[in-house]
């Protein structure tokens, strides 16, 4: 099958192992992987803050790059519920409405691909330890991902899982919110890291690299012996 | 107490919520113990998607036909004998009120929960024409014993006071000398307003919602004041927004139990009140002149435009209890009786973005408000549409935003122009860098390494690697 890897800016800059572990996971699991070179940011972090015009010029440039694809996959549930998105951006728009409603039924969230397209559920990874997940929003409640993830953590040889107290609260990331609102996004965070303490796990797996960067950054910062990842890299341990 | 609620800036009034552990402790804990009746309550019933759905279509139905329910309300009230003003404003709102209560020569009033009344400033104006104003609901009755504290939650006014800080208000204030226990509490409560009630000369409600099709209103409580405030006093007048209404009794009985469910996790309110206009002929009780005053302020002009569907609201303030930013800041850091969610988006519409510019930024677009809303209004959806028009219309963004939303504009957009920023990453942030993270940021990062680090850019970017990696031999 082919895959056409959406890794999403801050995976290409900040988290190449996690493109790499997509990669690797997705190609042990038959899968045939393709990186078109023109892919930029899904246009989010302004859509979101309110700057419509300014984000869908990149749009555009997605629905372009990711024309062909029969799949498209993302490391990152709110990434892809931004492709999932851009049919509302463009309503009523002749050309580009009908190719983002396109580009929508295509693209998949990581294990969402995996659990719903492939129909794996056991991907033959290891890892010894004690975890526990956070669930982000836009992947869990705007991308109705919920099961997915959790059926493939289960299925990890060696872990195991305890799961977060509050998980339906968001981490306080938000994108622009974390510094535009950073005393709010501060307490978010804090709470945040007191419920992954309290579950005493040594890992914190997400499957969204902004929340696990707001979280991350956070319990680095105050020196905290818990390790996060990201999914694809729990996947891909072997 | 008008919408606006102290003149203290966005990010103070935010700060001081923060500090103010007390306030955090009772909203934490009300947030989680509410949040888990709720779900219990709404998933008993089997089929909430659908009760949802049915409670979105009776209140859009009621939007699309605002203007025939209201005649037909009004109508019915006028044939029983009721009066009916329409204020377009507070000012005519109040002006009505006084007259009522000057025609009567009122010197008392008692008040069942209104938020509506609070959106007009009611109790201030009626003072002001020398008419005491006494709340019967304990919240709110706690809030006027503590001079005039203003709502920080639409179902429970004084959420953010502890038992201990009540019983210290009324040591202080009304002389009491028992404990903190809530029922000892309560019962002084009851026992200072029992006389109130019976000399009262005017008892004033809100609505939760009229029923055009018999001109009656329903008043949903847990404590059954309403019903002595609609019982007792010669005279009612009913305060209700203007788009608080339900065709018929069928499409009460849904909405009243989302309410309920939604508010405070119950199958059923203690007290549903229903009084259909002034006293009749075979009545034992109920007032002998009534009145009702509709208040458009500002909402006439949201029919029609994109906000619409924030007028199906029937403020159960379900969005307020799963809200993650109202659980750190509380109800005053919003600057607006309307808080949480729910005032994130309708205080700007009624009062304006000069007011109210910060609020739709004070959410993290994470959706939970949207999913607990029992009529289903796009909560954060409506957040983000009021970013828009900031953006794009209103042109309140700070310039600095502007230009870096610009470049980034080119930015993402031009395959070329990120290729090459995200390459120049690595170098440009060296100076910050250390064991691969940032931990003073320049610029925009430094918000965010103030509290915590930023990874340093990955000394190969993914596409790099992608690239360059052999494909048939080792991976990785
Ligand atoms: S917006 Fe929805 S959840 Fe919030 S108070 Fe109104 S009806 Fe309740």
């Amino acid at each position: 099958m082919k895959v056409t890897l959406f890794a999403t800016c801050l995976v290409d800059m900040f988290q190449s192992d996690v493109g790499k572990a997509t990669v690797e996971v997705l190609e042990r699991l038959g899968c045939e992987i393709d990186f078109p070179e023109s892919q930029v940011c899904c246009g989010q972090p302004a859509y979101n803050s309110g700057y419509v015009k300014e984000s869908k010029e990149a749009m555009k440039k997605m629905i372009d790059t990711f024309a062909d694809a029969e799949y498209v996959v993302s490391p990152s549930g709110s990434c892809a519920y931004m492709f999932h998105e851009y049919q509302h951006v463009f309503k009523g728009d002749p050309i580009w409405e009908p190719k983002a409603r396109k580009l929508a039924e295509k693209t998949y969230e990581l294990t969402q691909f995996i659990v719903d397209v492939l129909k794996i559920e056991d991907v033959g990874a290891r890892l010894e330890g004690k975890a526990t997940y956070h669930t982000s929003c836009h992947m869990t409640r705007l991308l109705g991902v919920q099961k997915a993830p959790m059926i493939l953590l289960n299925h990890v040889k060696g872990l195991d899982f305890t799961e977060l107290p509050g998980k339906e609260q968001c981490c306080g990331f938000g994108g622009t919110f974390s510094v535009k609102m950073a005393q709010i996004s501060e307490q978010m965070v804090d709470e945040k890291v007191q419920h992954v303490e309290e579950t005493e796990a040594q890992y914190l797996i997400g499957a969204d690299a902004g929340c696990l960067m707001n979280i991350g950054g956070r319990i680095n910062r105050q020196g905290k012996p818990i390790k996060v990842m990201h999914i694809a890299e729990i996947l891909n341990s072997r | 107490m008008a919408m606006k609620i102290g003149n203290e800036n966005f990010s103070d009034r935010v700060g001081k919520g923060i500090n103010n552990s007390f306030m955090r402790g009772a909203v934490s804990g009300a947030q989680d113990s509410i949040g888990a009746r709720r779900l219990n309550a709404v998933e008993e019933l089997g089929n909430w998607e659908e009760w949802r759905s049915h409670g979105e279509e009776i209140r859009q139905h009621v939007l699309e036909n605002l203007d025939y329910y209201l005649e037909q309300l009004s109508d019915n009230i006028a044939k029983r004998g009721g009066h009916v003003f329409f204020a377009a404003t507070p000012e005519e709102a109040n002006d009505y009120i006084r007259g009522v209560i000057k025609k009567k020569d009122a010197k008392k009033v008692v008040k069942s929960k209104s938020m509506v009344t609070e959106e007009i400033n009611l109790n201030a104006s009626l003072e002001e024409i020398g008419c005491e104003v006494i709340e019967t609901d304990l919240g709110e009755y706690i809030l006027q014993v503590d001079d005039h504290d203003p709502p920080s939650h639409l179902v429970a006014p004084a959420l953010h006071k502890n038992r201990e800080q009540v019983r210290e208000v009324f040591t202080e204030k009304l002389g009491y000398k028992k404990s903190s226990d809530p029922t000892e509490l309560a019962q002084h409560a009851r026992e200072m307003l029992r006389q109130d009630y019976l000399t009262a000369d005017v008892g004033i409600t809100g609505c939760n919602f009229a029923v055009a099709e018999t001109g009656s209103f329903a008043l949903v409580t847990n404590e059954g004041n309403a019903d002595l405030v609609t019982s007792l006093p010669q005279t009612q007048i009913t305060v209700m927004g203007m788009e608080r209404l339900v065709p018929t009794f069928e499409e009460l009985e849904v909405l009243v139990s989302m309410l309920t469910r939604s508010a405070v996790g119950q199958k059923l309110p203690s007290y549903v009140t229903v009084l259909t206009g002034p006293r009749e002929e075979l009545d034992v009780d109920g007032p002998e002149e009534f009145h009702l005053v509709v208040i458009d302020n500002g909402r006439s002009r949201i029919l029609g435009t994109e906000f619409q569907s924030v007028l199906q609201c029937i403020r159960c303030a379900a969005c307020l209890n799963a809200c993650p930013v109202y659980r750190h800041v509380g109800g005053h850091s919003y600057g607006s009786i309307y808080s949480g969610p729910i005032g994130a988006v309708l205080s700007p519409l009624l009062g304006g973005y000069d007011e109210y510019k910060e609020l739709p930024y004070a959410s993290t677009l994470c959706g939970a408000c949207s999913e607990v809303c029992p009529v289903k209004i796009p909560l954060h959806d409506l957040l983000h549409k009021h970013r828009q028009v900031i953006v794009e219309k209103e042109g309140k963004a700070p310039v600095s935003e502007k230009l870096l939303m610009k470049a980034f504009g080119l930015g993402a957009a031009s395959p070329k122009l990120y290729k090459w920023g995200s390459k120049l990453a690595p170098s440009a942030m060296n100076p910050f860098t250390s064991d691969d993270k940032i931990s003073k940021g320049p610029g925009p990062l430094k918000a965010w390494t103030d509290i915590r680090d930023f990874p340093a850019p990955s000394k190969e970017r993914f596409r790099d690697w992608y690239k360059n990696r052999d494909k048939g031999g080792n991976q990785s």
